[in-house]
């Protein structure tokens, strides 16, 4: 049973969570993580390390949780990552580290996830510092954006000695952390900006409310302002709509717009001025993490909510762990569902979204079946707002504003290795920004790159190689 | 935390702020705008710069008190701090880029409507700086509403004034001057600059659309970030979905959907007509009402 099963982690009942912010999870206490962690075989080459994008030594720390050796476990982590409480919340696992457990062949693999949670909430509760044994070397670096890819990025070269500055436009540090998953994935007060207090107290300087590419750009970063070199982790924070008609009605947003209200200005709490309205229906159009997330924060407000997605159950993009949390919570799934119009009243709001049946046909360039429109198919679905979850592009104000610093037709930073080198020296770019949307901890993976290559660069560049 | 280093009350719920904010006043250029955060529990409001002074590094705000937000907002006193100040945002206005010996021959009438006096300032006293004084055509409900006066009129050449009360200059809207001077002086002005309420602005719009004089507008739509992330201030401008916030704030009056624009606006207000009442206001009212 030892071997197969993993040990539960305990949830609130999704009766009582569909109604607060708190917390999905409640992650495991420290007699379930021991013996969770007595689980690991503690294999002699690792396939989860291998499938982590940072390289956390899993098994290293996984032997020390085991032992109870807490401080120990947490020191093995601070070595790749500097943010284990969102990444142990956040990271799809499932996919990544875990999907690569030798356990996971005949049985559940080793809940590597929930370990590093537990750790990283251990550190937190006992003030487990990160180490930064360099002494300062006298060279400046600016970190565009305090997202994933940017702290990363910025913790690295602070433990390399590094004088790091990182500018966020937003009022608050954190990126996607704050602004766009919420609460009752990721607390904000308690893990997030704690990890981010972690970065500062490695040195690094955040100034807030600081838009590159309007109050200065990278160019007057690398000169006025003295910088050896600028890394560009701003992120894919421009939301796309359908263009379709009546997309302009009162009551239709951006996941972004909503989810933003929401987690970065706390809308859902009457002790913040920010509003937010739902109505009684809402229908998110997008089958992806932010779709769930949208989804599953409208139910908190009370709405009645639809997921509109244009392919079935196998192809939705969302990890497996955020669809069944959200057809727990009572989230209605229409699948194979695409709108084709936003109706509205004679006051200009929406009365309801009318949508085709769709079917599958050939796979597409991404794999995955082509979703073809039922001629005929046409019916509505009556709502009172639309929520459009349909991925994100990287903000144009950093590539419009750094003359020759390249971009694909997508809009994203041209890397020209997987450094994060871009098309100008001595400017750096990673995460969402050079990839398009994907995840915290692929950003974070290319981020610890782009550092070492930051470092190699200013190093050959005053003392030659 | 962003010092208030002055405070006015320059008219009826209107107040002007110096805020101490020298990123800001450094990049700050004629048409872009600011978004302002009174405390941890605070909106992001954005708000137009009126005037700043890189050396000095401040920016003046005006605001008048329309809500909830704004009336926290004022309720700061000098020597206080806003949590958050951010920008400038938003594009720089377009004559800043234009050939400046064919900007000294260019004949602007400017149009301020209410508070819209307050992001007509920086514009004229750009161009004053660069040999330009446009006229001013300056609306407001009544003479207690007219802000701004002395530094507008030491910034522009002739000066007009109406109030829709009769109690200083014209008694009408600024739309009837308007009209007035260009059957006057048909084809003389080259460009019009028209800035304040939204229906204001789209009146001018359709005046000059029939006279064939380019408008540019300046619009205060809903906005959350300010940089492009949200989307809540989109607008149709000429058939296209832009975003007010990066695209904008200024853009070809003739080209703008102001009917959709109107609309969005008052997405989250209070329901002021009892016409029509639709549950989703309600609901809105309601959160409203409970935050206050």
């Amino acid at each position: 049973m030892k071997l197969t099963a993993r040990v539960p982690v305990r949830e609130q009942d999704p009766e009582i969570r569909r109604n607060n912010f708190d917390e999905v999870s409640f992650g495991y206490n420290e007699e379930e993580a021991v013996e969770e962690a007595s689980r690991c075989l503690n294999c002699k080459k690792p396939g989860c390390v291998t499938n982590c994008p940072v390289s956390i030594d899993i098994p290293g720390f996984v032997m020390q949780v085991k032992e109870r050796n807490f401080k120990e476990a947490a020191s093995v982590i601070f070595k790749s990552s500097v943010l284990p409480a969102v990444c142990g919340r956040v990271c799809p696992q499932e996919t990544q580290c875990e999907g690569k457990c030798i356990l996971g062949v005949k049985g559940e693999a080793v809940a590597i996830g929930k370990l590093e949670r537990f750790i990283g909430d251990r550190a937190r509760e006992n003030n487990f510092s990160i180490p930064v044994d360099s002494k300062p070397n006298g060279f400046r670096v600016a970190v565009v954006g305090s997202g994933p890819a940017g702290l990363t990025c910025a913790g690295e070269l602070a433990s390399m000695g590094y004088e790091v500055t990182i500018f966020e436009a937003l009022h608050k540090a954190g990126g996607v952390l704050e602004y766009g998953i919420p609460e009752f994935r990721l607390p904000k007060e308690k893990v997030v900006k704690y990890e981010v207090e972690n970065v500062r107290r490695m040195g690094v300087k955040i100034i807030t409310n600081a838009v590159i590419g309007k109050a200065g750009n990278i160019d007057s970063l690398l000169t006025d302002e003295g910088f050896d070199a600028v890394f560009v982790g701003t992120g894919a924070g421009l939301p796309q709509f359908m263009n379709i008609p009546g997309e302009n009605l009162n009551g239709v947003l951006s996941a972004n717009e909503f989810l933003t209200r929401i987690n970065l200005m706390k809308a859902y709490d009457d002790d913040f001025d920010t509003p937010v309205r739902t109505g009684q229906r809402v229908a998110v159009v997008g089958g992806g993490n932010v779709a769930m997330d949208a989804a599953r924060a409208a139910i908190r407000l009370g709405a009645e909510v639809s997921v509109i997605y244009r392919r079935s159950a196998e192809e939705l993009p969302a990890r497996a762990e955020e669809v069944h949390h959200a057809r727990e919570e009572g989230i209605n799934f229409q699948l194979l569902t695409n709108p084709v119009e936003v109706l509205g009243n004679e006051s200009g709001w929406v009365t309801a979204v009318k949508c085709v049946k769709m079917e599958l046909g050939e796979p597409d360039d991404s794999g995955r079946r082509r979703p073809v429109v039922i001629k005929g198919s046409e019916f509505t679905i009556p709502t009172d707002t639309v929520i459009m979850s349909l991925g994100t592009s990287p903000n144009p104000l950093i590539a419009g504003t750094t003359p020759n610093l390249e971009t694909d037709r997508k809009g994203c930073v041209k890397a020209l290795d997987e450094n994060g080198t871009t098309t100008r020296e001595g400017i750096f770019a990673a995460g969402d920004v050079v990839t398009g949307s994907a995840t915290v901890i692929l950003a974070m993976g290319a981020a610890r790159k782009a550092a070492k290559a930051i470092d190699d660069y200013i190093k050959s560049k005053h003392f030659g190689k | 935390m962003f010092k208030i280093l002055e405070k006015k009350n320059i008219g009826p719920d209107i107040w002007q702020m110096k805020v101490h904010a020298p990123r800001v006043a450094k990049y700050a250029m004629p048409g872009q705008f600011v978004i302002v955060i009174t405390d941890k529990r605070g909106e992001r409001i954005p708000l137009t710069i009126c005037d700043y002074n890189r050396k000095e590094g401040w920016v003046i705000i005006v605001l008048q008190v329309v809500g909830f937000s704004t009336n926290r907002m004022v309720a700061l006193n000098e020597g206080e701090a806003f949590s958050d100040f951010v920008g400038p945002l938003g594009q720089p206005s377009l004559f800043i880029n234009e050939d400046r010996e064919e900007l000294k021959r260019k004949r602007f009438i400017f149009i301020a409507g209410g508070v819209g006096a307050a992001p007509v300032y920086p514009q004229l006293k750009w161009l004053a700086e660069n040999g330009v004084k446009p006229d001013l055509i300056i609306g407001a409900r009544s003479k207690e509403q007219l802000i701004l006066m002395d530094d507008l009129r030491e910034v522009s050449s002739d000066v007009y004034i109406a109030t829709n009360d009769g109690s200083e200059g014209v008694k009408g809207f600024v739309t009837d001057v308007l009209k007035k001077l260009v059957e006057e002086r048909p084809g003389y002005y080259d460009e019009c600059v028209a800035i304040g309420p939204m229906i204001m602005m789209k009146s001018v719009a359709e005046m000059t659309r029939g006279m064939g004089l380019k408008t540019i507008v300046s619009l205060n739509t809903l906005m959350i970030d300010g940089t492009g992330m949200c989307g809540a201030c989109r607008v149709t401008v000429g058939g296209k979905v832009k975003f007010t916030c990066v695209d904008g704030p200024e853009f070809d009056g003739h080209e703008v959907n102001f009917e959709e624009a109107m609309r969005r606006q008052g997405m989250y207000r209070k329901e002021e007509t009892e016409s029509h009442k639709c549950n989703l206001d309600k609901a809105v009212e309601d959160s409203h009402n409970k935050k206050a």
